[in-house]
């Protein structure tokens, strides 16, 4: 500490001189990076005619909020988005699971374990192209294709939410469980009483991250919906890319509401997020 | 007492991620073997009869398709100059963050990251607009500074960087949250040390920052690497692969071919060419990093 503080004081106008640098830089660099986003969000509050204005304004001219009410009056956006929170939905599903099967294999000892917790890791490795084409047929030989219950199935659970409630519940103590099992308690009443509530933290940032998730899921809806009704949001938009081109301030509007929930949960949150990232990526 | 009990418990709690896993990860290994070596497609799919098994063909035609050819091209342009670019791009704006004292360096955590949880449909077509020609926000910018407009997504080559600069705007955050957390990891009593031995900022980075990130870099360049290999949404949604199949990823083809073509055999065949590809790339690295070490 001392040595620190010395050199610090041997050369301040250097430390301060380096620190504006690196402010400046990433200041630069940081608006460059929401430019997109900023851009996206005006643009969705011009009219058709502005937007196509030469040069471009920054803010709006015209304040109008008729993209957005196209998008649910004449679009479907309003049947994209109940399916997308259904797809959200049946995702918490899916996270529950995970917890379950993270407890298992955190919290047992059987056999043929590790022999199975590796197989889970395998599957991490496989390329989803490689499973693309199979998955589908399997769906339409199980006539799941063009249904709900087809476009959530084959991404309901994965390997790194497993992995990660793994590693979690592998830290609580196995006193605990024991005290419980003295009492009475079912293993299953065990894992919803006591090491649900425990696991809060990580339960929570999974459960947001699968919220994001969720909402910007896109190849599965993509392939198994064949019917306008099923399509998510993020398909209902490419669909507007199509049949809308020229459109862009309807297109930016579209783009605004997909994004702008997802840029508020991450801001919020955004500290539960980045540090999962900072646990997970060290171990 | 509880013996018994607790043997059937952990199955109860494994098997319905296990059997989730099971129909709709390994299965469709064997199943996309399978039929690599037929010829399914629509018919087949209506009639399991009608599917022949035709051996090799599918993957002789596979590597003699010159759009395939052109995809892995394609593909290895996007993995060549995108992983450094990433990388580097990310590690040096790591660095910077790490190098700032005061608690407002968090913010700019929240800022790189925050392309990376948006949607990748609602970002390409923001920057579908961004790089129109005619009225978009870039050539705009650049027209002010008096350089002519660039056609981003209309010629062969720039369409390709277009894209890359885009996946490389979504791929900084992730990376960079991962080496932050590596360089937290390094002991300040190292940088104390060097600091007594007169060593400067820059030999600092070089011999302490830069060796203790070699892991990290390794995983960093690994994962990205992968997903560079299985690019697909950026040039699905704002090029859908052209103009002229030049920004079409090997991903792409793959896709195209099963769900728009409904060649399912030839898709198959295609996406395991893809896979030997990841893999071999994948075993190099490891090579790699064994000679480092061993160094």
């Amino acid at each position: 500490m001392r040595t620190t503080n010395t050199q610090a004081a041997r050369r301040p106008n250097r430390g301060t001189a380096l620190q504006w640098i690196v402010g400046v830089i990433l200041t630069v660099g940081g608006i460059l990076v929401v430019l997109p986003f900023v851009w996206m969000i005006f643009s969705a509050f011009k009219t058709e005619a502005e937007v196509m204005q030469i040069p471009p304004t920054l803010f709006p001219e015209t304040f109008t909020m008729d993209n957005l009410r196209n998008l649910f009056e004449n679009m479907n956006f309003m049947v994209y988005l109940r399916n997308t929170l259904i797809v959200v939905l049946f995702s918490f599903v899916g996270l529950f699971l995970n917890a379950m099967a993270g407890f298992g294999f955190a919290k047992y000892r059987f056999k043929g374990q590790n022999k199975l917790f590796l197989l889970v890791l395998a599957t991490m490795m496989i390329p989803g192209q490689v499973t693309m084409i199979p998955v589908y047929l399997i769906l339409n030989y199980s006539h799941l294709t063009n249904t709900m219950i087809g476009i959530v199935l084959p991404g309901l659970v994965g390997a790194f939410g497993i992995f990660l409630f793994r590693q979690f519940m592998s830290t609580i103590p196995d006193e605990l469980l024991e005290a419980t099992r003295l009492d009475g308690a079912s293993e299953w009443r065990t894992f919803l009483q006591i090491i649900l509530p425990i696991s809060k933290s990580i339960l929570a940032v999974q459960g947001i991250l699968t919220f994001i998730a969720g909402w910007n899921s896109f190849l599965w809806p993509l392939i198994v919906a064949n019917d306008e009704k099923l399509y998510t949001l993020s398909v209902g938009l490419s669909l507007l890319k199509g049949q809308y081109a020229g459109n862009y301030a309807l297109q930016m509007a579209g783009s605004a509401f997909m994004v702008i929930p997802i840029i508020i949960i991450f801001v919020f949150f955004q500290r539960h997020i980045i540090e999962n990232y900072s646990i997970s990526g060290m171990k | 007492m509880r013996g018994y009990g607790n043997s059937k418990a952990p199955y109860f709690f494994i098997a319905p991620t296990l059997i989730l896993l099971t129909i709709f990860s390994l299965i469709p290994i064997a199943v996309a073997l399978v039929i690599s070596f037929t010829d399914m497609d629509l018919t087949g799919l209506a009639d399991y009869s009608a599917i022949k098994f035709i051996g090799l063909r599918n993957y002789i035609d596979v590597v003699s398709d010159p759009i395939f050819g052109k995809a892995i091209l394609n593909t290895l342009f996007y993995v060549i100059i995108g992983v450094p670019l990433v990388i580097a791009v990310s590690l040096a704006v790591a660095l910077l963050i790490n190098l700032g004292k005061s608690r407002l360096y968090k913010v700019f955590r929240v800022v790189y990251y925050m392309p990376s949880v948006t949607n990748v449909v609602a970002v390409a077509v923001v920057w579908g607009y961004l790089y129109n020609p005619s009225i978009g926000l870039f050539n705009y910018l650049l027209g002010k500074l008096h350089i002519a407009g660039v056609p981003w997504l209309t010629d062969p080559v720039m369409a390709k960087i277009s894209l890359i600069i885009l996946a490389l705007w979504r791929g900084i955050g992730l990376n960079m949250i991962i080496f932050i957390a590596a360089l937290q990891g390094i002991p300040k009593s190292y940088y104390e040390a060097a600091q007594l031995d007169g060593a400067n900022l820059w030999q600092q980075m070089t011999r302490i920052t830069l060796p203790m990130l070699r892991y990290a870099i390794f995983f960093v360049s690994i994962t990205t690497m992968i997903g560079w290999l299985q690019f697909f949404e950026e040039p699905f949604i704002m090029t859908n692969g052209g103009p002229l199949d030049s920004t079409t990823s090997v991903s792409l083809f793959i896709y195209r071919n099963g769900f728009q073509l409904s060649h399912f055999g030839y898709a198959a065949a295609g996406s395991f060419v893809l896979f030997a590809a990841i893999i071999a790339v994948t075993l190099i690295q490891f090579r790699m990093q064994n000679k480092d070490t061993d160094l």
